[in-house]
Order: structure tokens, then C-alpha cells, then sequence
């Protein structure tokens, strides 16, 4: 034991009485360093606080609009909604802690038959995308699942059930195209200045009319804002209310009978490669119909996406079939070019209506021999007959006179007048322009190393008859084909028609200006509006086996386009209706169709046959087209 | 002492005499009793939707803890702790049973196996341990304080502070560890060890936060489990990381300034929705910060002044040596939870798990504290009854 003496001296030593004070003063510090930061926080700093835990109780909970819907020009529906019960993971909301957040997704998984694993993967996949957004597990909940949810929210963290909008394709894949489809928005594009007002999770139109016109389509989010607990569940009342302003409805000009027409026809004439059509109103170009096929189903993109249908329609190197080929596909159009050949023939001085060749089926020129398909010699040949059977030869000299003519690029001008080179300026997005095969441009290419070959004077013949460098797309096909059928305007062609609000009234009318009127001697006019119609109906016209019999007469060119890369040919059709006064213009095309009239002449046969619905209509369009085309 | 004793006894004694009051130091028993009043007022008022269908649950039970607390302290108060010092050697062994036994049958809640199930209550011995922890080591110093060369006797009393701490850490309950440590440290200092010794300590406990923090996880074999690294270092940085690790200490700030000079009162939201976990144990600060302002907080602070004053006073008042330590290392012990949990509530100390002694909802502490301040008690009395003039100088 230790002395009293001991223990006195170290118990009331100075050593003591220094080691208790600085205790003390270790105290009366930690003291003052708590009554500071008190002071600091609750004195100095509380509004600001005050306002944290006000931010930190208020939440704005997001009602959606519901998208406006879709119709067609006799105001079938297209797209429309469907309201649908979603079961959504806020992965932000799932307990941090690993063990518990797989605890709160085995248990998610048990009351919704699905195993953990496959919850966690949906979880990761979905998240890559959009990081930020609610994960949607599934759509469609059975409602006793969705209660049993609600009332447990609290095992639930981060789980939630809420009604959504969804689009709804009573259709199916018909217009795909140019219907697009609807997603959530990912990060990068919520940068962009159009849609600054949206969140993660709102949904957008990515695609087609859903794309262009979302703005119209969108509508505007309504919110309330209530008090809310940690576990984000509503207390007390509701503190405002935002309603959702629905979307705008947008009536295209469609008509469902002539595209559903027109993608029958693809998928009886399709090769198994890419094809596609175009019908358009002559005078105003209002879209009648347009296809692309392979197409796809809009619906894969309801959530939970089907991530591989999604993936699938942009594979390969995305020329997959998301791709609208009547507007992006750029080919060689073949013979159906040689309407702007005959054109710039007769409009520049180069051959007159009375001008004949001798067409012996082969002729040579600058070292090579062109010839006629299959070598068919057609004797003494004019502007006329040269369209009706399709002479290569003919527009071969042509095109050799034009080089030599004024500044040797009259078909050039004339392609470019007629819309060639450029985007038609539709009202989708992903349209291309093709190429028109000036000296420059081509030379250009080469330079950058895009062609194999610079120019060489025999590319104007190649360009005569819609080969060589050249390519367009359907829808400029049909754009020049309108401008000759309406006789010089260059119209923009569009595939909205009016924009309608909830209410019922005109938003916006669409009716784009034509882009420019081409001056076109009528007398030209005529006389090539005379060989397209003996091409499809005279004694010797290339598609006469197809619409000789037809009851509404038509004027209309077939083309069949090498393609090297294919080794089979393309086949097109490009027909105006009726041949007398056209309304409408058909082109379709068909990869590896062979020649034009056994594949796309038929295929567009069966689109006009829509559109003109039943043989004894003599007295002018059915009352569905003139709807569409005022 | 017989004499001394007779002195003090009054000739009318009164129901407060009766329970023994009378020779106890007013303003500690004040200070205490002062603390579970608001600890049970408050409990009361905000914990009424914790458990469905009994909104005074946690009210009640922390009442009954408060009662047992007092009585304790009253018993404690009445027993010369001089005898405790002969009892170091079992005191010593009973405290490592009991955080040994919470290792082998304990019941884990949230990861940790802190708690040994009662059949009324959970029991977390590591609150007891620390009282007991204070008591044995005091004798153990002066028992060794003639022993041995100086500095083989701070390591060895040293040890004897280190070993249950580690076993606390292991359960794991890194807080109660720590209170461990600065316990043993603060009964070594005011015990007189030299100051050289000291400035050696706190170089190997540089050294060892430095291998813990750095260099452990660094090579691939971290001391600390992530939660525990994060915990120690987020609170540097609330706003970081506000749904993670810090997520606490920034509701707790929130809480806490939001109450701003006389609190939200009913309005509180911080607690009253939930964005404050742990609002009645770890937490319980921020809540009462929130509810009443910077007067209820420094109010509430002011009591803890108080005992914390008292017990240094005690510590000087003390008859023995064997006094003075106990009394500091409960001094340090209540300074360092007070200290570590405000702290942690107002964002400047890490988030540890420490209880606010007296006011944090649970028996284990309540009653440990109780003892504690038993302990207090029972030296002030015996310094009292040794010297009066001297014990009533405040």
C-alpha cells in the first residue's frame, strides 16, 4: 500500500493543484469552443438554416402532362396514351449502406416474383444510360402490388409506383418513321437549350414528327409541392398545385390507307434489302405516305426498353432499320432520272421535241462503248419515245451535247432546279441531300479522298441516266417529279399538317411556302408529261404491262440502278397521277428489285390504287385524298 | 469519524434528509438531476410517433432509467469509495468479464455486438466498464504509485487502460473505446505522471492515427472499417457528400441552426420528419437545439458546465488521492462525451456513436452516468465528513 506521506504529497503537491487546473482549462476551451460554434450557427447563421430544413421538407412532386396524340389526315389515330401504372427504382433513394440495399431488393424481388439478380442488372443497365433518372422495373404493376408497395414505404425506400403516361400504337409499326418514338431524356441532351425546362425522366420525342414537333407535343408538367418526411412520404396538406397542361395533338397529312398500302407493298416487294416509298401531294407536298423498310415496332421503346430490339434497330454502324430511307437513303435513282436529263435538254437548247437519234443499242464514245440495257437497239428515237422505252442511248448523246454547250453543265442546273443536292427541307429530322455531279464537286470529293475517281467528261453521261456519282434520295425523286407534274413549283414537302390544341382548336396550320417556282416552259412540260405517260401506257413503254390496264391514267418512269456494291440492281418507280393533271407522285424503290417494272412498278401500283380507291373513280379523287390535298 | 459524522446528522430530519440528500453536494445532485429531467421532458415531447399505439414509450422507460439513476446515486453517495480501492483487483476482472461476455453472447444491432439482452432491458456493459474502468484503475495507480521504475509503471498502468479499450473497439464501438483511452489518460495525468512520459504518449498516438488513417489502409490492411475511416474524416467536409457518410452531421447542422435564438418549437422539422436519425440518442442535441434554440442549448450546456465544474472541484476536495482520481476520471470521462457529442451535433467533432450522458435515451448510460455521479457523490461527502469547513467552500 502506499504511505499517507506519499500519496499526500502527490494528492496536494503544486504538481496536483497545475495538473487538475489544466484539466479545468482543457474544459472551460472545449467550453467556449462549443458556446462559439452554437453561437455561430444557431445566432449567426440560423436564417440560412432555417431556409435548409425549409428546402429540406418541401417537395415538388411531378404530374406528368400526358403527350399529345397523333392522327392521320382522316384523323385515325396514330400514337395516343396510355396511362400505366410503373413500378420505378430511385437508385438516389436506395439505402447507401450495400447490405441494406440489397436486403430492400431481395425483398422487392420476393413480392414481385423476380430474382434479385435480374432487378440489380435492370438497375445497372438502365443507370448507365440515364444515370439520373427513375429506373423503371416494370410497367403495367398489378394494382394489389402497387398498394402493397404504398403501404409499406417505409421497407421500400426508394421504390415507388406511379401512374405514367406511355405511348400507345394502336397501328403498330405502321409510319414508324415518320412517326419516331419517345424516350427519356438522357444528360447530354438536357444541356440543350431546348429543353432547359425539362427534368430527368421527362420523356421526348426522339425521332420522326415525335422529334421534330416535341415542343407541340410535350405539353407542360404540372407539380404540387407538399410537405414531405425523410422518407419523401406526404404529411399534412398539399401547399400548391401546378395542373399539367396536356400536349397538343398534331394531325399529319398521313392518309393510313395509302401507308398502310404502301408498306404492304414493300413487304410483297421488298428483296430482303433496304426499300421504301413516297406519295405526295403534287401541289402543296403534303405526305401521303412514307415508308421505309426493315422498320420496327415504336413500342420497344416504351420503358422498360427492350434494350436489345433498341440495339438491333441501329445495328449495323446504324444504317439499321431506324434509318427512314425515303428521306436518308441516298442511291443512284436510274432511269427515272432522265425526266431532268430530257428537262435540261429541251429547256437549254440541246435537242428540241422533234430531235431523233439512231439508237443501234450500242455506241461508242471517248473510248467506250455504252449501250442500252441488254444491248436492245430502238432504231429512230425522239424526246418521246426515247422516255417511253427508256433509251440510254439517246440521253447518252444528249449528255455528250451538253457538255458542249454553253458552260457544259445544263443537266446540273436543271437537277439543282429541281431540288437535287440538297435536303428537301422536310419537317423530319436525319434528311439528307444526295449529290449532283458538277466537275467541281465531284473533283472536290476526290481531293478529300471520298471518290476513286476525279471528273472525267464521260460522268455526264453517267449522270444523264441517273448513274456514276449521282445519288437522291426517294423524297427529292418525288419532289422533282411534282415540280414537273404542277408545272414549276418547288414545294416543301411536310408531313404535319395542322397542329390541334386539347381543346379542339387550330394551333398552327402547316402549310410551308413552296421553296421556289422553277420556270418551266409548258410546252416541255408537256412533252415530257406525253413520254412519261407512253412509258407507262404506250404500245412500247416500260411499265405498260403494269398500268396499261390501269383506270386512271398515269404518266411514270421506271429506273433500275446499278449497284455495284450490291451486284444486283435497283429498282424504282416514279409515277404521276393522273397523267393528265397530276395530284399525287409515287416513288418507290426497292435494293436488289431488279428491273423497275417487276418489282417497284407494281409496288406502286398498289399505293395509287389507295389512293384512288376503287376502278370506276373517273370524276376526279376519292373525298379521303381531296381532304389531304386542300 | 464516528464524532464527525454525528455533527452532520440534523436533529429534524426531513423526507430529502431521508433519502439521504442532506450531505450530498447540492449543486452536482442539481446538475444531475437537472440533465434527465430534460432528457425525459424532451424524449417525451418528440418521440410520441416512434412507437405505434404508445407515444410515451421512450418517455417512460427513460423515467424508470432516471429513478434507478437516482437511486443509485444515493446509494453510491453512502458508501465510503475508499473500499472500492481494495476491491481493484475484482473490479478490474468483473469489467473485462462483462465486455468480454458482450463479444461471446451479445446481440448485434446494426453490425455492432454491443448489447447483452436482459429480460426487461438491453445491457451494454461498455457504459459500465467505464465507471468501473475509473474506479479500478485509480486504486491500481496508487497501489503501483511506490513500485517499479516510473516508467515501467505508466506502461503497465497504461496497459490496464489499453486492453478493455481494445476489447470495446473489437465489439465495435470505436466511441466508447476512445472514452476508455482519454479515461486512463486523464486518471494517469492528475495521478502525476511525468510530463515526459505524456509528450512520449502523445507521439505514439500521433504515430497511431497516422498508421490507422494513412498508412494501414494504404498497404492494403485497414484498422478501421470504411464506415468508421468516413465517419472519423467526413465531418471535415459535410456538404460533399450530403446523402452518404456526412448525411448525419449535415441534418444535424441543419437541425441545429435552423433553431436558431429560441427554437422551432412544434414546428421543428429536422427531428419531427425524420431527417435527423438517432434524433433521441446520438442526436439528441441537434433535436433539443432545433426545439429550443440557443436558450435551451445553452441552457442544457450550462448544466453540463456545472457537473463538469463540480466534479474538478471534487477532484480538488478530495480526503485521498485515491478520490481525486476517481473524480477526475469521471470529470474527463463526462467532459469527453459532452465534448465529442456536441461537437459531432454542431459538425466539429466526427460522428462516433458517444451518448450525451444523461440526455441520450438508454438505461445502460443513464444508470452508468448515475453511478458516476454516485461516485462524485460519495467523495464529496467523505471530504465533507473528514473536514467540513473545507468540503463547503464551493
Amino acid at each position: 500500500m502506499i504511505t499517507p506521506l506519499e500519496e499526500r504529497r502527490a494528492h496536494s503537491g503544486s504538481q496536483f493543484a497545475v495538473r487538475v487546473a489544466l484539466l479545468s482549462g482543457i474544459a472551460l476551451v472545449a467550453f467556449a469552443a462549443i458556446f462559439f460554434r452554437l453561437w455561430y450557427l444557431q445566432v449567426l447563421s440560423g436564417e440560412e438554416y432555417l431556409a435548409q430544413a425549409t428546402d429540406n421538407r418541401i417537395r415538388e412532386i411531378k404530374i406528368q402532362a400526358p403527350r399529345g396524340e397523333i392522327l392521320d389526315a382522316n384523323d385515325k389515330v396514330l400514337v395516343a396514351n396510355r396511362k400505366a401504372l410503373s413500378l420505378q427504382i430511385l437508385p438516389e433513394e436506395l439505402p447507401v449502406n450495400n447490405g441494406e440495399r440489397h436486403d430492400v431488393i431481395r425483398e422487392l424481388g420476393g413480392v414481385m416474383d423476380e430474382r434479385p439478380r435480374k432487378i440489380r442488372r435492370e438497375i445497372r443497365r438502365q443507370t448507365k444510360e440515364l444515370p439520373a433518372n427513375p429506373v423503371t422495373l416494370q410497367l403495367d404493376v398489378d394494382p394489389n402490388l402497387a398498394l402493397f408497395l404504398r403501404e409499406r414505404a417505409d421497407r421500400f425506400p426508394g421504390i415507388r409506383t406511379e401512374e405514367v403516361y406511355v405511348r400507345k400504337y394502336p397501328q403498330g409499326a405502321m409510319a414508324a418513321h415518320v412517326l419516331g418514338y419517345v424516350t427519356e431524356i438522357n444528360e447530354e441532351l438536357l444541356e440543350e437549350p431546348v429543353y432547359s425546362d425539362l427534368v430527368p425522366g421527362d420523356r421526348i420525342g426522339r425521332d420522326g414528327v415525335e422529334f421534330q414537333y416535341d415542343q407541340m407535343l410535350r405539353g407542360q408538367n404540372g407539380a404540387i409541392r407538399v410537405q414531405v418526411d425523410a422518407q419523401g412520404n406526404p404529411v399534412g396538406r398539399t401547399l400548391a398545385e401546378r395542373a399539367p397542361q396536356p400536349g397538343n395533338d398534331l394531325k399529319l397529312t398521313i392518309d393510313k390507307r395509302v401507308q398502310a398500302a404502301g408498306e404492304s407493298a414493300l413487304s410483297t416487294y421488298s428483296a430482303g434489302l433496304r426499300s421504301s416509298f413516297v406519295a405526295m401531294s403534287v401541289d402543296d407536298g403534303a405526305i401521303l405516305g412514307m415508308g421505309s423498310s426493315p422498320t420496327y415496332e415504336p413500342e420497344i421503346f416504351t420503358p422498360p426498353a427492350d434494350t436489345d430490339a433498341v440495339e438491333a434497330i441501329f445495328a449495323p454502324d446504324g444504317l439499321g432499320p431506324a434509318n427512314n430511307y425515303a428521306i436518308s437513303g441516298q442511291f443512284p435513282t436510274g432511269s427515272t432520272f432522265k425526266l431532268v436529263t430530257a428537262l435540261a435538254g429541251l429547256e437549254e437548247g440541246i435537242v428540241t421535241t422533234a430531235t431523233t437519234i439512231a439508237d443501234a443499242g450500242v455506241w461508242e464514245w471517248g473510248g467506250v462503248k455504252w449501250q442500252n440495257a441488254g444491248e436492245q437497239p430502238y432504231g429512230s428515237v425522239d424526246l418521246g419515245r426515247a422516255l417511253e422505252v427508256s433509251s440510254d442511248i439517246y440521253f447518252y448523246m444528249l449528255a455528250r451535247d451538253a457538255i458542249y454547250a454553253g458552260d457544259g453543265e445544263a443537266i446540273q442546273k436543271w437537277a439543282t432546279e429541281l431540288g437535287f443536292g440538297a435536303p428537301t427541307g422536310i419537317d423530319l429530322p436525319n434528311e439528307l441531300g444526295g449529290f449532283v455531279p458538277s466537275e467541281d464537286a465531284v473533283n472536290e470529293k476526290f481531293e478529300e479522298g471520298l471518290f476513286l475517281d476525279g471528273w472525267v467528261p464521260g460522268q455526264n453521261l453517267n449522270f444523264s441516266i441517273g448513274q456514276g456519282f449521282f445519288t437522291a434520295t426517294p423524297l427529292q425523286l418525288a419532289l422533282a417529279y411534282a415540280t414537273v407534274g404542277n408545272g414549276g413549283s418547288l414545294v416543301r414537302p411536310h408531313v404535319a399538317e395542322r397542329v390541334v390544341s386539347p381543346s379542339g382548336e387550330t394551333v398552327q396550320d402547316i402549310n410551308p411556302e413552296p421553296r421556289r417556282d422553277v420556270e418551266i416552259n409548258p410546252a416541255y412540260r408537256q412533252a415530257i408529261m406525253d413520254g412519261l405517260t407512253r412509258a407507262a401506257n404506250g404500245p412500247e413503254g416500260t411499265s405498260t404491262a403494269v398500268f396499261g390496264n390501269y383506270p386512271i391514267e398515269i404518266a411514270g418512269k421506271t429506273g433500275t440502278a446499278e449497284r455495284p456494291d450490291l451486284l444486283s440492281d435497283q429498282s424504282w418507280y416514279a409515277a404521276l397521277a393522273p397523267a393528265d393533271d397530276p395530284e399525287v407522285v409515287v416513288i418507290v424503290t426497292v435494293e436488289g428489285g431488279g428491273f423497275g417494272a417487276d418489282t417497284a412498278a407494281p409496288a406502286a401500283k398498289e399505293i395509287l390504287s389507295a389512293y384512288f380507291p376503287g376502278p370506276q373513280t373517273e370524276s376526279g379523287p376519292a373525298p379521303v385524298a381531296a381532304d389531304s390535298v386542300e | 469519524m464516528v464524532a464527525a459524522r454525528a455533527r452532520f446528522e440534523e436533529p429534524a430530519a426531513g423526507p430529502l434528509q431521508r433519502l439521504g440528500f442532506s450531505r450530498l453536494d447540492p449543486l452536482t445532485a442539481l446538475a444531475a438531476i437537472g440533465l434527465i429531467l430534460v432528457s425525459v421532458f424532451v424524449i417525451s415531447e418528440t418521440t410520441q410517433n416512434d412507437v405505434a399505439g404508445n407515444p410515451y414509450y421512450y418517455a417512460i422507460r427513460q423515467a424508470i432509467y432516471a429513478v434507478v439513476g437516482i437511486a443509485l446515486m444515493l446509494a453510491i453517495a453512502r458508501v465510503d469509495y475508499s473500499r472500492f480501492r481494495e476491491l481493484r483487483v475484482g473490479i478490474y476482472a468483473a469489467m473485462i468479464a462483462l465486455i468480454v461476455l458482450v463479444l461471446l453472447i451479445g446481440v448485434a444491432v446494426g453490425g455492432a455486438n454491443r448489447w447483452i439482452e436482459l429480460p426487461f432491458f438491453r445491457f451494454q456493459p461498455s457504459e459500465l466498464g467505464k465507471v468501473l474502468l475509473v474506479v479500478a484503475l485509480a486504486g491500481f495507480v496508487i497501489d503501483r504509485a511506490r513500485r517499479a521504475k516510473e516508467s515501467q509503471r505508466t506502461a503497465r498502468l497504461l496497459l490496464l487502460g489499453i486492453v478493455p479499450a481494445l476489447i470495446v473497439f473489437l465489439q465495435p464501438d470505436l466511441g466508447t473505446a476512445l472514452v476508455y483511452g482519454v479515461v486512463t489518460l486523464a486518471v494517469l495525468f492528475v495521478a502525476g505522471t511525468r510530463w515526459t512520459h505524456f509528450a512520449f504518449l502523445g507521439g505514439l498516438a500521433v504515430a497511431a492515427v497516422g498508421i490507422v488513417l494513412v498508412v494501414a489502409p494504404a498497404v492494403g490492411a485497414p484498422v478501421l472499417e470504411g464506415y468508421q475511416q468516413e465517419r472519423l474524416t467526413s465531418f471535415l467536409n459535410p456538404s460533399a457528400d450530403p446523402s452518404g457518410s456526412s448525411y448525419q452531421t449535415s441534418q444535424a447542422l441543419i437541425g441545429v441552426g435552423s433553431g436558431g435564438k429560441t427554437g422551432r418549437g412544434d414546428d421543428a422539422t429536422q427531428a419531427g420528419a425524420g431527417f435527423l436519425p438517432e434524433g433521441r440518442t446520438d442526436f439528441i442535441f441537434a433535436v433539443i437545439a432545433e426545439r429550443y434554440g440557443f436558450a435551451g442549448a445553452a441552457f442544457l450546456l450550462s448544466l453540463y458546465a456545472l457537473l463538469i465544474w463540480r466534479a474538478l472541484r471534487i477532484t480538488t476536495l478530495s480526503k485521498n488521492l485515491y478520490g481525486s482520481l476517481i473524480a477526475a476520471g469521471i470529470a474527463a470521462m463526462l467532459m469527453f462525451q459532452v465534448f465529442v457529442n456536441v461537437g459531432m451535433n454542431l459538425g466539429i467533432m466526427p460522428v462516433t456513436g458517444i451518448p450525451l450522458p444523461l440526455m441520450s435515451y438508454g438505461g445502460s448510460s443513464v444508470l452508468a452516468t448515475f453511478i458516476a455521479v454516485g461516485l462524485l457523490q460519495s467523495v464529496f461527502v467523505q471530504a465533507r465528513l473528514a473536514s467540513p469547513s473545507r468540503a463547503l467552500a464551493l
